[in-house]
């Protein structure tokens, strides 16, 4: 066994395009392990742990390119090695390609374009606040792509925004549509006049692409990040997001999208909600419909009863016809679930989800606690049920794979399929296993070939179990993926597919209750 | 209102700083946007990074981008004229007779490198204050001179900068602001003073400079009234010139324009002959003018309060040193480091080269130099470069510097002028470093010139500036 490594100095890569590079190298014959990193602390400290770090990499700085190949031998770790180099080299070459001139900073930036209206942030969360605060001071709205932004820092950038009347998204806000444009992970969706602020990713993604598949469409959907609802950063994202649709003529109908805010948060969007005579819809997952009701909303239980509700009443459809229409969809999944429910062998009695997508993985838990009781998790919805081990499922139960004990050092889960898929062959080991469960975000920055990377493993876990496979995919037509093709490539497989994560969870749930879960 | 609501009414226009992926989903999905090739700032050093964003908090009550437009302008609005010579001694401010200016910043005896050490011992038997080496030291070591850095006499010296109380200098008015800058005249290459050569035939050469070039220089200067040096050096810069690595455009300009009033005003012919070969011979000989017409052009700029612009680059052989407008005479400075792409004369090696000495990165403080290496594509024969580099060169400095000279221009760029008053907020957040081409000594006194390279200023100064600087101003 041989390790061999080189330092680049002074070349700096995103991190996501060197993980993308260093899964590719550990695919040549006879490499064991590679990393390409940057030489930050943690970095080299991971590289020390997998007993990758070698000498030379020590006084490495943040912007030293670190590249290094564990191989059989020297040779494969040579070739290992050239391998990445020229991977890195057309990756740069990418951007150049088209010789304009790359400006190395947001000022660089502006002096080519400066009408630029909008900065997407998606550098390490430690730097993010700096370009941020540089943004805000030019007038320019800001989403942050980024997470991991240091508390202190994540209030000053969102108190700084609010003072100045300028949208800041984020940190940690995955998706936005801001006049049509995909924002992050996005999916490409009619434009209409429901208006969206959501202080969840995938629950945007979900929403929207509902709405869009339904026949409505969206004026703007307004990302905040999870945290901005929580106590000490008071929905200062949140609040300027609704204000902005309240006062925007183009949009007729507000859509909100959270987990519960903290009561405070709840008091002043209630009091901006009082100040419009709009509809406005708010699915904060798990909230009390009444408490929703007392601020002045139409309360929606999930995900996709809120799109539903959204559209209903842009287009004017009376309200009894929307919970027929409900109703009727609901009796279809409880017939679909007696049929597949027999084909299941007795022994099989467990749900595992594996998801991308945090909203979904909440959402699944909360309806699935309503049909079959409690569901383990590492992001449970009672703290008494937290799995002891992430990496180890028991009974029912639910896994977010977007969590951060999954992401050190990885591209998110929505990117990079190859962790979900060596889990889905585990769970395929386990006899006790009814419901493999899978969401499939799709969309702008996410996977582009998502079939083609889950189909095999969907074939390959089928051949080992008896269990039922529910993929559940969120996107439209009109994605870079397309929802319908994908869709089909995964029904070949003999999983049953469906749209929606509300629907394809109540499915799951009424399978659990008809073989007595 | 909130402005939100304007841009729902506006064209979107995204910059992307971070992942490439959604600028290219937005432009797959027919939006604009402009990616930013971002890298951490300051090499990702905590404490420059405080700084960096104590500096836009400044910028709130304070408008340091005034300031620096302020110091930009006054660097611009130079007019810099060669009027005249003198000694050293009768015309350079705070020179008294036991004092040996020499180059970058502030420094002791002990810890002189081996060329500097080299010229002050010339120096000093030059001057006749020693008779030789081994008592040059004894006098070098004790209380008797007092050294200074040339920056603090509104001097410049090249290499190791050694000026001391009879050499002549050239006086150089910049005519805009009255002030004044002195340097030495250019001994030629080779086994010099600058380079730390001391042996007689350099004591010679300095004292036939002194006894014979000097008049003659001085009566055609007097004769003449005076010679403009912007005027050389801009149309220098369209002869394949950057007034620091290579100056023979320059040099020819001057020697055009002092030859005749040199013959007018000498009448020994041999005199004549003696030193316009030895002005020709020289391509160097315009260097010294350069770097002076530099220092007169930015010391002007110089205490402008909130500014963040250097007014000075130098180093001393030992530590690389900046003092930046908004902060006083304070040094910033750091280990100088030996040129690491360099072109060696034969029989030399890097084993041989002196770290990074000499006043004469003052021609980059002024825009012009490794600034304007992409007028002068011969230069980066030094590093084995093409042409494109050298224009890739210039253009990275247009990152880091306040904006753009009105008269230096680079005729490659359509004439764009050269990027001028680098901004030590710019250098640490963009992580660029102000980018020099200059000769290497040889680390060894009396041996002289071993070579010419490219060489980055550290970024260590601009760190400790700017912190230096979000302290003075928060």
């Amino acid at each position: 066994m041989a390790v061999k490594g080189i330092i680049k100095k002074g070349e700096y890569y995103d991190s996501v395009t060197l993980m993308l590079v260093a899964r590719d190298a550990t695919k040549l014959e006879g490499v064991e392990d590679a990393a390409v990193v940057m030489g930050t602390l943690q970095n080299k400290s991971i590289l020390e742990n997998s007993g990758l770090l070698l000498e030379e990499f020590k006084d490495a700085t943040d912007t030293d390119l670190l590249i290094v190949v564990k191989g059989i031998d020297e040779s494969v770790c040579n070739k290992g090695l050239k391998n990445i180099e020229e991977i890195l080299k057309a990756s740069k070459s990418k951007i150049a390609e088209k010789g304009e001139f790359v400006p190395k900073s947001l000022d660089g930036a502006l002096k080519i374009a400066p009408d630029a209206n909008l900065v997407l942030i998606s550098i390490a969360g430690r730097y993010a606040a700096q370009e941020v605060i540089k943004a805000l001071r030019k007038g320019l709205h800001v989403m942050i792509f980024s997470d991991n932004v240091p508390k202190d820092k994540a209030i000053e950038v969102k108190t700084y925004g609010r003072d100045k009347g300028l949208l800041v998204m984020g940190p940690d806000c995955g998706t936005a549509i801001i006049n049509g444009a995909p924002l992050g992970f996005a999916n490409v969706v009619n434009r209409g006049d429901i208006g969206i602020v959501s202080a969840a990713g995938t629950g945007l993604q979900e929403v929207s692409s509902i709405i869009s598949n339904e026949g409505g469409g969206i004026s703007q959907a307004i990302g905040t990040g999870g945290i901005d609802v929580k106590k000490e950063y008071g929905g200062l994202s949140f609040l300027t997001g609704l204000e902005a649709l309240v006062d925007d003529p183009d949009t007729r109908v507000i859509t909100l999208i959270s987990k519960p805010p903290h009561p405070e948060v709840l008091e002043k969007i209630g009091s901006v909600i009082k100040r419009t005579d709009k509809p406005v819809i708010a699915a904060f997952l798990g909230a009390e419909p009444e408490l929703l009701k007392s601020i002045g909303t139409i309360p929606a239980t999930n995900l996709e009863e809120a799109a539903l509700l959204s559209v209903s009443i842009s287009k004017g459809t009376p309200m009894e016809d929307f919970r027929r229409e409900i109703e009727n969809k609901d009796r279809e999944l409880q017939k679909l679930a007696e049929d597949l429910a027999k084909t299941l062998s007795k022994e099989r009695r467990y749900f595992r989800g594996l998801f991308q997508g945090g909203t979904l993985a909440y959402e699944t838990q909360l309806i699935l606690t309503d049909i079959i009781g409690g569901i383990n998790s590492n992001v449970p919805l009672d703290p008494s049920l937290k799995l002891e081990d992430s990496w180890k499922s028991k009974g029912h139960t639910v896994v977010d794979l977007g969590e951060d004990e999954f992401t050190v050092g990885r591209p998110h889960p929505q990117i990079d399929f190859d962790l979900r898929n060596k889990r889905i062959l585990e769970e395929a080991k386990d006899d006790s296993v009814a419901i493999i469960y899978l969401d499939l975000v799709i969309g702008y920055g996410t996977n582009m070939t998502p079939g083609e990377e889950l189909t095999p493993v969907l074939l390959q876990a089928k051949e080992m179990s008896g269990a039922l496979f529910i993929v559940e995919v969120t996107g439209t037509d009109r994605d870079p993926q397309n929802k319908s093709k994908v869709m089909q490539m995964l029904k070949d497989t003999g999983a049953v597919v469906l749209e929606r994560n509300a629907s394809a969870t109540k499915l799951a749930g009424y399978i659990l209750r008809n073989i007595g879960g | 209102m909130n402005k939100a609501n304007e841009l729902f009414k506006q064209k979107l226009k995204v910059v992307n700083i971070g992942l490439t992926s959604f600028k290219e989903s937005l432009d797959k999905a027919g939006f604009e946007a402009i990616q930013v090739d971002w890298r951490p700032p300051a090499e990702g050093d905590e404490e420059a990074i405080e700084a960096l964003s104590k500096c836009e908090l400044i910028e709130e009550k304070l408008n340091i981008e005034k300031a620096n437009k302020e110091a930009l302008n006054r660097l611009l609005s130079a007019k810099t004229r060669l009027v005249g010579m003198g000694k050293a001694v009768d015309v350079v401010p705070g020179m008294k007779k036991n004092t040996i200016l020499h180059a970058g910043p502030p420094i002791t005896w002990d810890r002189m490198c081996g060329p500097q050490k080299g010229a002050v011992i010339g120096a000093l038997i030059y001057e006749g204050i020693a008779k030789d080496e081994s008592e040059a030291e004894i006098i070098a070591s004790s209380n008797e001179i007092e050294f200074s850095p040339c920056h603090h006499h509104a001097t410049v010296g090249p290499m190791a900068g050694i000026v001391s109380p009879s050499m002549p200098v050239y006086i150089v008015e910049n005519e805009t602001f009255g002030n004044k800058a002195f340097a030495t005249i250019n001994e030629g290459l080779g086994k010099v003073l600058r380079m730390g050569a001391y042996s007689p035939d350099v004591i010679d050469r300095l004292k036939w400079m002194e006894e014979e070039l000097f008049p003659v220089l001085d009566r055609a200067i007097r004769y003449l009234g005076s010679i403009d040096l912007k005027n050389i050096v801009a149309q220098a810069l369209h002869m394949g010139d950057e007034v620091h690595n290579r100056n023979r455009g320059a040099t020819s300009l001057f020697f055009r324009i002092i030859a005749p009033a040199i013959v007018r005003t000498t009448e020994d012919s041999i005199v004549i002959e003696r030193v316009l070969r030895f002005i020709d011979a020289n391509d160097h000989t315009f260097l010294n003018l350069s770097m002076a017409s530099a220092k007169a052009s930015l010391d002007p700029a110089r205490n402008i309060e909130g500014s963040t612009m250097v007014v000075t680059m130098s180093r001393n052989g030992t530590d690389f040193g900046i003092q930046v407008s908004g902060l006083g005479d304070e040094w910033f400075t750091t280990p100088a480091e030996v040129p690491p792409n360099a072109l060696y004369f034969a029989g030399f090696t890097k084993e041989d080269a002196n770290p990074d000495i000499g006043d004469s990165s003052i021609t980059e403080t002024a825009g012009l130099g490794g600034f304007a290496i992409g007028a002068a594509p011969a230069i980066v024969q030094f590093t084995g470069g093409s042409p494109q580099e050298a224009i890739d060169r210039t253009l990275a400095m247009y990152e880091i510097t306040i904006g753009e000279n009105n008269m230096y221009q680079i005729p490659y760029l359509n004439f764009r002028g050269t990027p001028t008053g680098i901004d030590i907020r710019q250098v640490v957040e963009k992580g660029i470093l102000p980018f020099i081409d200059t000769g290497i000594a040889h680390k060894k006194p009396g041996i002289g010139q071993v070579g010419a390279g490219l060489v980055d200023a550290p970024m260590e100064v601009f760190k400790k500036a700017l912190i230096a600087f979000s302290k003075k101003y928060s």
